[in-house]
């Protein structure tokens, strides 16, 4: 009996011969940059679900009262809260850089009978971004 | 067959969060980051003073806008931490646990964003 065949992963099917499946080591994705970058790139949800933590902290101590916002805004000043901030930054633009790279394979956009180009579609939503966080840091800081 | 019924209504609903959880993250969340995360705490800006953050965020707009802002990229984790799981680390045999522990996380984060939103005084 082969380890394949005790642990239930392959079963008889009839009039076909067994499948046979290799092991893929769990450390699949570390050795090809490809295969690294689309494991960084699911790894930077972690981050995004991070800052939406810290953005709850900070309504909530915000609605506590200036003592509890005080001491938010000290944690925020922690060199360890904000090493944590720099890398989720870093991650969050991988994010959004690999989302909009992708937005022309979702988006199928015809225009005249005409396909719209790749770079059209990814360059309005580069155009977006920018104007979005242009609109929000004014928003904030005015 | 029955049991899959409500999977295969599920996975495209919880896709589409993930999509328009990935689009608020990209387009939201660097700003965001860039702002209260860095700017503020290493002082390159000048911090919001506690009334004046407490302003802007008594509009229902901005509360409303937060919302958005939480629930949606919670539920962009739940879908791509999921399937990290499932395929980075080839832990197929959670599959259950981690379903129920990357969306319910999104479900219970959903739920206590509108409660501390809607409890600003």
């Amino acid at each position: 009996m082969t380890p394949h065949e005790k642990k239930g992963a392959t079963q008889y099917t009839p009039y076909h011969p067994r499948w046979y499946r290799t092991r893929v080591s769990t450390y699949w994705w570390l050795w090809k940059w490809y295969y690294l970058k689309f494991v960084l790139r699911e790894l930077s949800s972690i981050f995004v679900a991070y800052f939406v933590v810290i953005t709850l902290l900070q309504v909530h101590s915000l609605s506590r009262g200036s003592e509890t916002y005080a001491r938010f805004e000290e944690r925020m000043r922690n060199p360890l809260t904000i090493a944590l901030n720099a890398i989720s930054f870093f991650f969050v633009l991988f994010h959004a850089i690999t989302w909009f790279n992708l937005a022309p394979r979702a988006i199928v956009a015809r225009l005249g009978g005409k396909r719209v180009p790749d770079i059209l579609i990814a360059g309005s939503n580069y155009v977006a971004w920018l104007a979005i966080s242009a609109t929000v840091a004014w928003f904030i800081l005015r | 067959m029955a049991a899959d019924a409500p999977k295969k209504l599920l996975e495209p609903f919880f896709w589409t969060l993930f999509s328009a959880g990935g689009v608020v993250a990209a387009l939201l969340m660097p700003v965001h980051i860039f702002l209260f995360g860095l700017a503020f705490p290493l002082g390159w800006l000048q911090d919001l003073s506690h009334g004046r953050a407490l302003a802007i965020i008594e509009h229902p707009l901005v509360r409303i806008y937060l919302f958005v802002f939480c629930a949606l990229p919670l539920f962009h984790w739940a879908h791509r931490f999921r399937y990290t799981l499932y395929d980075g680390l080839q832990i197929k045999h959670l599959n259950e646990v981690i379903t129920v522990f990357c969306y319910g996380g999104a479900i219970i984060g959903t739920a206590l964003a509108g409660y501390v939103l809607w409890s600003i005084p």
